[in-house]
């Protein structure tokens, strides 16, 4: 075992060297290759030392490859019989240890990291717990312990280690954050599956569903907002606040009788939809309208939520939300105003 | 059971067989149980999917070309890449290698057909039924959109309300039957019909890997066969095996699945580790080097093949224990694949490696499966496939392993055997072409895609937003599949053009042949072997060629040679099969005709098509067929 892991050690500077090539590729909020968490950097450190080690193969491989494709080929008036060899014990036994080495290389510490990676701190007292549901096509997260639900934006505060707890209200989805940590399916009740990741540093990352869930599959995503303890308290206060409701109160009628039968804000309404609390301080509509108001990566949130309302299928195929038009009866100046409002429903 | 001759049975009087009843034209291929022809069949009904699947990954591929693109709509999408998966690996590429095993199994043991002719032609019609039967959805409500994995509930008729995973489920039962057929018939032909002096340790690799990989099919296809029932069940009848509310299980299906669908990895490429053995010794002109460590190789690879599946999973949520045994496990397979990958390039080590087009797809397909292996590794870290898992990284391992190893494995064995079963070479510089188009094509697609997978693209999306740095490496990627169609097209016009010159090829094309089909006519008569041979070694045919000789000692005298019948049966059984599962699937719909409803909700149809299977095979078991007899004068005669 001792020899493996010199082996293993040799094999550092590569490591090392790969690990700053690989970490030009990607948006730091997404990539595999540049991890913002220690459960991303567990899983990173194992895929340097894989790569490294298939690096090291490959070349082996080619170069026989290479020099056997140009020293051996039939010249011009060959004639005369290459020698049949039937085989060779010493080298046949040499290429059946050596990648055997490599593979204990690479198994001691996968078991080490998997087990590791088991620990999913649901007993952790300071672990914050919550609850994570996959819809067709939104998330819904639940911090048990403080009694407050939102969608979309998972708000969590930097350093702390995040007890989830994930399962599905209908087809199998996948909780996944690349700079975080790798991913989690969530199953329906029975199968359910807990692990636990945390963000270090301050930021916004971006998570996707990684399990095809149905035409939307790939509009189903999410943002991970990692904030201070004081921002993170100060956000859990502002969501269990009482609900701000439109202030022209015909519009707020509608909006009860329209939205608020399948969508909560505050403590009113239900919670079938995903919660929409404090809708203008988030990172997108509907998961993949991303809001910026700059128009690089997206547009302002108000054209986002009318783009949005007017036609939700054309943003999200399949989704489930009636259209506000033709299903709700709502008119085109009521849905701006809606959208307004919820633009304008913002936390301190 | 219809037994072609082995020398035992010139002990029978001739009369036992009839004058022979030669059907031509279409009746002669729906009717045909010569392995030689059914081999053509697969080919053409596998190279007509192929292309099928292939259109297919090019829409995908167009749709994915730039960010937030609108050429395809989300649900046909996910059609798109339903139909792709199951029909390249079902339909696509599993015939023709049934298409090679049957035009090359039988010649290179020295056979004169397989064990079970009549099932032969029954496992084509069936899995050719049942493909077209699945292909039906596309003009028959909608295209199965579940993944080729089809995991529950996503594939329940709650999530998925058309006639799509129907079609899915019934034509891949009928499908499988077919290859279950196919498996069990080259088993039985590979352990009864070998040439005298044939010991298991002097069969060709190629016999070696369709030995075993009609073993693992045994073993494997049963597995998918119950729960694509179970799955039947639930959708058609109203059972819950799946169902979470009543009861079920959606994690059960991913474990039938995968117990079945990781041995299908290998039974894929398997076969294709027997050609490359064939082809690479040959223009090496050289023996395989370490033949009794490949033959325990693929032995070893069968094995563990069984006991891998949960990697597929690792991301279900089975807990620590699992996840590191099914890593260690993973991880042992790239021992006995590393010692094929050396024991191929040594056999060229000292060799003289002429650089035909088969050769050419050979010596491609080392380093490029060699990277597909490689990945294979970096996945089995469970820790590390957190991360893989479901990304378009995976996507690009497993196009390496069965594009980059099965197809440019099935392109060189093609390439290699094409004179033998059609009498005609291929030519050589449209050959060179379709390689390099096809394997630039290949590597332009696919590696890129480790990196999107990276840098966080998941699989199965059906567009992507812009800014996320992966709009660049997808435009190459759909250059790449372009290339590869361009590749694929020099392929077809190749086939074209060769099927117009004379049919002139020698018994031994390659001039360097080291196995048994080489001492036969291009392509060989219908009972292959005049006399079958006697093998005196590994390489029969090299053996003797160094000994001085010119060809084959026979192991019998000339004799009067037992031919089975031409039957449409098969045919009919499955048209049976096929008419009963489109009944069963529609059983529960109400149709806007009242005669329409009534025949298909009282399973009129179902019946129907039943009766029509089990009534030809009646037939089979009431009227004995003795075949038929080619004497010796005709034999001397051609």
């Amino acid at each position: 075992m001792m020899k493996t892991w010199q082996a293993g050690k040799r094999l550092l500077p590569l490591t090392a060297t790969l690990g700053l090539i690989l970490a030009g590729c990607g948006r730091e909020d997404l990539s595999v290759l540049r991890p913002q968490g220690p459960a991303a950097e567990s899983s990173f450190d194992l895929m340097k030392l894989a790569i490294t080690i298939m690096i090291v193969v490959l070349l082996i491989v080619f170069s026989i490859a290479a020099y056997v494709l140009i020293r051996f080929r039939r010249k011009p008036g060959q004639r005369e019989i290459p020698e049949q060899v039937e085989g060779n014990f010493k080298l046949e036994v040499l290429w059946t240890v050596i990648p055997l080495i490599l593979v204990v290389v690479l198994a001691v510490p996968t078991v080490k990291a998997v087990f590791a990676a088991g620990n999913d701190h649901s007993d952790d007292k300071n672990a914050i717990k919550v609850k994570v549901t996959g819809h067709q096509y939104w998330w819904e997260f639940e911090y048990t312990d403080y009694g407050v639900k939102t969608a979309q934006d998972l708000v969590i505060p930097a350093g702390k280690d995040i007890a989830f707890e994930l399962s599905t209200a209908d087809v199998l989805h996948s909780f996944w954050v690349p700079s975080l940590a790798g991913k989690m399916d969530t199953n329906p009740d029975g199968t359910i599956n807990r692990f636990s990741f945390s963000a270090p540093n301050e930021g916004v990352y971006r998570g996707k569903c990684a399990e095809l869930c149905g035409p939307s599959h790939g509009f189903m995503e999410f943002k991970v907002k990692s904030v201070s303890d004081a921002e993170f308290e100060q956000w859990l206060a502002s969501m269990k606040s009482p609900a701000v409701l439109p202030e022209d109160p015909e519009l707020a009628k509608k909006f009860r009788s329209a939205c608020l039968t399948c969508h909560a804000v505050g403590d009113q309404g239900v919670a079938m939809g995903p919660n929409l609390t404090g809708l203008g301080s988030r990172e997108s509509v509907a998961g993949i309208l991303l809001n910026d108001d700059t128009g690089v990566d997206g547009a302002p949130i108000l054209d986002n939520l009318k783009t949005w309302l007017h036609d939700p299928q054309s943003v999200k195929p399949g989704n489930r939300m009636p259209d506000p038009k033709k299903d709700l009866g709502l008119t085109d100046e009521e849905i701006d105003g809606i959208a307004e409002y919820l633009a304008g429903y913002t936390l301190d | 059971m219809a037994q072609t001759a082995q020398s035992l049975n010139h002990a029978r009087p001739p009369e036992a067989g009839h004058s022979v009843k030669r059907h031509t034209g279409l009746m002669d291929w729906i009717t045909t149980v010569d392995h030689k022809k059914i081999a053509i069949l697969y080919l053409w009904a596998g190279g007509l999917f192929f292309g099928i699947g292939g259109l297919e990954a090019i829409l995908i591929r167009i749709q994915l070309i730039k960010p937030m693109n609108t050429f395809l709509d989300a649900q046909t999408f996910n059609e798109l890449i339903t139909m792709h998966g199951t029909t390249m690996i079902f339909l696509g590429v599993m015939p023709v290698i049934f298409a090679l095993m049957n035009a090359v199994i039988p010649l290179q043991i020295g056979a004169r057909d397989v064990a079970f002719p009549f099932l032969n032609a029954l496992g084509f019609w069936t899995f050719l039924f049942g493909g077209l039967l699945l292909n039906l959805s596309w003009i028959m409500g909608g295209a199965p959109d579940a993944g080729w994995t089809s995991y529950t509930p996503l594939s329940t008729s709650t999530y998925s309300a058309t006639h799509g995973v129907d079609f899915y489920t019934i034509g891949l039962q009928i499908a499988g039957l077919g290859t279950l057929i196919g498996g069990i018939n080259f088993l039985a032909t590979i352990i009864t019909m070998r040439a005298p002096g044939m010991s298991y340790m002097r069969m060709p690799m190629f016999a070696w890997t369709t030995f075993i990989t009609s073993a693992i099919i045994l073993f494997a296809f049963p597995a998918i066969t119950v729960g694509l029932v179970l799955l039947t069940f639930d959708r058609i009848l109203g059972a819950n095996f799946f169902e979470v509310g009543a009861g079920g299980n959606p994690v059960l299906w991913q474990h039938i699945f995968w117990i079945f669908g990781h041995p299908e990895v290998y039974i894929l490429i398997l076969p294709a580790f027997g050609i490359i053995s064939e082809v690479i010794p040959t223009f090496a002109r050289k023996r395989l080097f370490g033949y009794s460590s490949m033959v325990f190789a693929t032995i070893l690879i069968a094995f563990l093949g069984f006991m891998v599946w949960a990697h597929h999973m690792f991301t279900t949520g089975l807990g620590p224990v699992a996840n590191a045994l099914f890593s260690v496990s993973t991880m042992l397979i790239a021992v006995p694949t590393g010692i094929k990958i050396f024991n191929w390039l040594f056999t060229m080590w000292g060799g003289q490696v002429r650089f035909t087009t088969p050769n050419l797809f050979a010596v491609g397909f080392i380093p490029t499966f060699t990277m597909g292996g490689v990945t294979g590794v970096m996945l089995a870290s469970a820790p590390a496939d957190f991360q893989f898992h479901d990304t378009y990284f995976v996507v690009a391992h497993f196009h390496y392993v069965i594009v980059g190893g099965l197809v440019l494995g099935l392109f060189a064995g093609l390439h290699y055997w094409w004179p033998k079963m059609f009498g005609r070479m291929l030519d050589e510089g449209l050959g060179k072409w379709t390689f390099w188009t096809f394997i630039i094509g290949f590597h332009m697609t696919f590696f890129v895609q480790h990196f999107l997978g990276l840098m966080g693209m998941q699989r199965r999306v059906f567009t992507y937003l812009p800014n996320q740095q992966f709009d660049l490496l997808n435009l190459i990627s759909t250059i790449g599949a372009g290339l590869m169609g361009v590749g694929m097209l020099f392929f077809l016009t190749n086939i074209f053009l060769t099927s117009r010159k004379p049919a002139d090829a020698a018994d031994d094309p390659w001039e360097d042949g080291r196995t048994l089909e080489w001492t036969i006519p291009s392509p060989p008569p219908e009972y292959n072997f005049k006399q079958t041979p006697l093998v005196r070694g590994i390489d029969a045919f090299w053996k003797e060629k160094t000994a001085g000789h010119k060809g084959m000692t026979p192991s019998e005298p000339v004799g009067s040679i037992h031919m089975p019948s031409a039957t449409i049966l098969p045919f009919l059984m499955s048209v049976g099969i096929f008419i009963a599962g489109l009944g069963f699937m529609f059983s529960r719909d109400t149709f806007s005709s009242d005669a329409l409803s009534f025949l298909f909700n009282n399973y009129i149809v179902t019946g129907l098509g039943l009766l029509i299977t089990f009534g030809s095979m009646l037939m089979r078991s009431l009227f004995d067929d003795h075949g038929w007899h080619i004497e010796p004068e005709e034999l001397e005669g051609r």
